[in-house]
């Protein structure tokens, strides 16, 4: 049996078997040897009873999976990193990874294309050095960027996108980026205009992975009532009767550091700094004992401030596996695809459930028609920006309105540019009627979680 | 590990290794560059070789997870694991299919951490402290602001006493008697000068909660189905301390518990001023305390009766125990060589999954007939190109004596058996990587003994992105 070696030798060797693999690799440039793609070519060159329909086993097609396909990859972290080595391990070379990012201590348990030494460094860019030097003649090129820093020429490169992402905003986004790329000629869509979103997402034991067509199938924003409303909880219970531990800290981030900044006038409370969190723990310990609340612990003070959602990394694994298969079998047409929404969880044994999620006909993102918003003329224009930020099947989070009137743009009412949400709030009090709004009248909204402007019509009640 | 390994395995991980040898050694490496923490150490030999020579080699392990081994071998190194009762975990990837066996004579589970679990609340049946503290509530003379942040809880309770003595002691049963009992509820907000009710967020929650309020207090059948096994019928010296404290409640259930297990002790969040939820809070944090020593007192005696000291159950674990008595769970698998038994197969459950010719069942048929291939021919089918068309009729026959000699009545589509050829022993990487995933968390559970382990088969569709779970 061999000794265990300490970490320097360790690294060494690791270093000498890739080594020993770049040199022993010969087959020219491609640096493919013998049987390196076996596994792979046995679903692209020979046929079979389950295949896709229009499949035609060749050659060529495993030379397109590693000359030609470009796969874009969203995000670089538990998925991420899963989705990447998959793809690299698949037979894909041409991939692209974006991720605004850096490294944390904590992402090291699962997001195993990073070591201690990476932290604080970009994960796109550690992400793509980890594959570039271990997977030979796979190039990752890296994107330390937000996907909204990217527009549609570089979105449009791509064959299929595949997305690991932990926040519902930046679907929506990615979702209605692809709904924009859609070309209609006479009312019908141009097939070559479809780029296929695969997505992926965890939570704890649960996961889910589907398969999107933009302007075929359901979309993300047609589905948006199966994502769960975020928690928060009511000012009053934070301010004044807090019952939980979790009350007491959310008192301190919400009220107490706003009201006493212990580290100095401008600096916020970042969850990443120990000496910060020390400092709310202390002071929610302080509330709980007040309250004789038990519970308080560092660590739920940091989960509460950080709003960490426990990741598991078997989790991230199962469903990037499942995401990548279905960039496999869409890449080489070698099967037909995931129809259309899995959902995984492995709290009790495993069990999945597979679905065909429909397209909502009114659909904000992917209906094309612009919705109707019924109010009555003498309704505030509050009310109307409520509805866009409370109704489960918009969710917006900011939302700017504009409209057209006498042949010109004007904005009812924006949030995110203090000058113009100065001169606009006083339009929120006024009514529809006021604000002279006609019935039918086109009512443009954007928000962050669409790339475009949506439209809507506005229908008078009575 | 073990397996002749060929350069073709190069291309599915980030291993360079060639031989097993080095493959063995590599993943090794690989482990512990991820994880600093990981100590561990490879063997230069194959399964088979030792379990010729050093079967009791397999002893020492929490768990064994064996991968991609030929049939004559898992089922020998299942053998020698089902004698030692170490957990097996039998995983393997063949095309787009991913196939799981797990194997454990008994998993006991404590934390077991149910999804949708209901609260223990007992007011079908409160207990004399809670009775008490419902008595210090008197809705009617609070203060507006105490009645609007009284928990629902009391509530529920006190509105559930008036219905009571009005109904002869029966609580309301169907949805008729439910809808007026909500509406006895509603009558209770408190109204303003013009007879409009005010807004009493509580008394809305109370509503909205009376179904589940109303929930008998019940042990779960589970439960009562492992107060009737044997292992807690008999304690001996050897007793697990799972079966001792399960005994232990079960003597609970029949004295101090009065037919209920020990209260859990925790409350959901509501609507109320803190002082008032505390209080409640504590009201079921300390019945759970009392119950909780109660059953160690059952612990102790239990143990003296085998001979054991009283400390070797600690009290922490007692308590944590009483906790979770509604989610305890036993998982059992059959072992493989039952599985395989002509006079033990499962044949139920396969030819009544295959009443739907489709379903997953069909896979593991297929697999059952490769290793019967590979038994035949020394080599898995279709694995060459030249090979697929003539290995569909080879494979077919295996097939065809597999079914027969374990009596299956089932079809068995050619469309599977030419699918299987295509496959020619493929591993494709993204399979592999959802079974390694799904495995690896099985094997946490049976570590841990925390969350349910899966019983017995697993296997999963990349094809159709489908799973099931058999018990064979």
């Amino acid at each position: 049996m061999a000794e265990t070696d300490e970490p320097e030798k360790k690294r060494r060797r690791v270093v000498e078997l890739t080594e020993k693999m770049l040199v022993d690799g010969d087959a020219g440039s491609t640096s493919d040897w013998d049987d390196r793609w076996n596994h792979i070519k046995k679903f692209l060159e020979r046929s079979g009873p389950f295949m896709h329909p229009d499949f035609e086993p060749s050659t060529e097609s495993l030379q397109f999976m590693l000359e030609t396909c470009k796969i874009l990859v969203i995000g670089a972290g538990g998925l991420g990193c899963e989705l990447l080595k998959n793809l690299a391990l698949s037979g894909f070379r041409n991939i692209h990874v974006v991720d605004m990012d850096n490294i944390d201590v904590s992402n090291l348990n699962r997001q195993f294309l990073f070591r201690a030494k990476d932290v604080g460094r970009p994960k796109a860019d550690v992400a793509a050095d980890f594959i570039n030097s271990r997977v030979p003649g796979c190039c990752v090129i890296p994107y330390f960027k937000k996907i909204q820093d990217l527009d549609e020429t570089f979105y449009r490169q791509f064959h299929i996108i595949v997305c690991g992402l932990d926040s519902i905003v930046a679907r929506r986004w990615m979702n209605g980026m692809l709904l924009s790329l859609l070309v209609y000629e006479d009312g019908v869509l141009d097939p070559s205009s479809i780029i296929p979103l695969i997505d992926g997402g965890t939570e704890g034991f649960k996961g889910n992975a589907r398969v999107i067509l933009p302007g075929m199938t359901a979309c993300i924003d047609c589905t948006l009532e199966l994502y769960p409303p975020q928690i928060n909880f009511p000012m009053c219970t934070i301010a004044s009767m807090p019952r939980l531990p979790e009350h007491c800290i959310e008192y301190v981030r919400i009220l107490q550091w706003p009201k006493e900044m212990p580290f100095g006038d401008d600096m916020a409370l970042d969850g990443d700094d120990p000496e910060h969190i020390q400092w709310v723990y202390q002071k929610s310990l302080e509330r709980a004992a007040e309250f004789s609340i038990t519970g308080v612990t560092y660590r739920l003070t940091q989960g509460v401030v950080k709003r960490i959602i426990p990741a598991v990394a078997s989790t991230n694994a199962a469903i990037a596996a499942a995401c990548a298969t279905e960039v496999f079998k869409i890449a080489s047409s070698a099967y037909l695809p995931l129809n259309n929404y899995m959902v995984f969880n492995d709290v009790d044994g495993l069990y999945t459930y597979t679905f065909e999620a429909e397209r909502k006909e009114n659909c904000s993102a992917c209906s094309q028609v612009p919705s109707d918003l019924h109010f009555s003329p003498s309704s505030k224009l509050q009310e109307v920006l409520d509805y866009l930020t409370e109704s489960t099947s918009l969710q917006m989070k900011s939302p700017a309105i504009t409209t057209t009137m006498d042949g010109k743009n004007k904005t009812l009412y924006l949030q995110s540019v203090a000058s113009i949400e100065q001169r606009t709030r006083p339009n929120l009090t006024k009514t529809l009627k006021e604000l002279g709004l006609a019935d039918g009248q086109e009512l443009a909204v954007a928000d962050v979680t669409t790339p475009q402007t949506v439209l809507f019509k506005l229908c008078f009640t009575s | 590990m073990g397996t002749q390994s060929q350069v073709k395995m190069l291309e599915t991980t980030f291993s360079s290794a060639k031989t097993a040898l080095e493959r063995a050694q590599a993943a090794t490496e690989h482990l512990q560059e991820l994880n600093s923490d990981v100590s561990g150490n490879f063997v230069e030999e194959g399964p088979d070789k030792l379990l010729d020579n050093d079967s009791e080699f397999f002893h020492r392990f929490t768990i064994v997870i064996g991968v991609q081994l030929p049939e004559s071998t898992c089922l020998r190194l299942g053998s020698v694991l089902w004698s030692a009762s170490v957990p097996f975990l039998v995983c393997k990837t063949y095309g787009l299919i991913g196939y799981m066996r797990l194997v454990v004579q008994e998993h006991t589970v404590i934390e077991s951490h149910p999804d949708n679990a209901l609260e223990d609340l007992r007011l079908d049946q409160p207990y004399a402290e809670f009775q008490n503290h419902i008595k210090s509530y008197d809705l009617d003379s609070m203060e507006k602001k105490d009645h609007s942040h009284t928990p629902w809880i009391i509530i529920v309770a006190k509105h559930l006493e008036k219905w009571l003595s009005e109904h002869n002691g029966q609580p309301p049963k169907n949805y008729k008697e439910k809808e007026a009992f909500r509406q006895l509820i509603r009558e209770g907000i408190r109204k303003n000068e013009n007879g409009v009710p005010e807004d009493e967020e509580n008394f809305e929650e109370a509503i909205k909660n009376v179904n589940t309020a109303l929930n008998p207090t019940k042990i779960p059948s589970a439960v009562e189905d492992l107060f009737n096994s044997e292992q807690c019928k008999n304690i001996t010296a050897q007793s697990p301390c799972f079966w001792v404290m399960l005994r232990a409640v079960k003597e609970f259930v029949h004295n101090e518990g009065n037919g209920s297990l020990p209260v859990r002790g925790t409350i959901p969040d509501m609507i109320a001023d803190s002082q008032k939820f505390i209080n409640l809070q504590n009201v079921y944090r300390e019945k759970a305390m009392q119950d909780a020593a109660a059953v160690s007192k059952h612990v102790e005696s239990l143990l003296q009766s085998v001979g054991k000291p009283a400390e070797s159950i600690p009290e922490k674990d007692i308590k944590l125990f009483c906790k979770n008595a509604s989610f305890l769970r036993v998982v059992r698998c059959r072992s493989l060589a039952e599985e395989y038994s002509v006079d033990t197969v499962n044949k139920d459950e396969i030819t009544s999954c295959m009443d739907s010719p489709d379903s997953e069942m069909v896979f593991y048929l297929m697999l059952r007939a490769v290793d019967r291939f590979y038994q035949q021919h020394s080599r898995y089918p279709g694995v060459y190109n030249y090979q697929v068309e003539e290995d569909i009729s080879k494979l077919k026959a295996c097939v065809n004596s597999l079914l027969q000699e374990y009596s299956l009545n089932v079809n068995i589509k050619d469309d599977y058996i030419h699918e299987f050829c295509r496959y020619g022993a493929a591993e494709p990487h993204t399979v592999s990587a959802f079974l390694g995933g799904s495995a690896a968390q099985e094997a946490i559970k049976i570590i841990s003994h925390q969350f349910v382990p899966f019983n017995n088969t697993f296997i999963y569709n990349a094809m159709s992105q489908t799973s099931a779970t058999l018990r064979l």
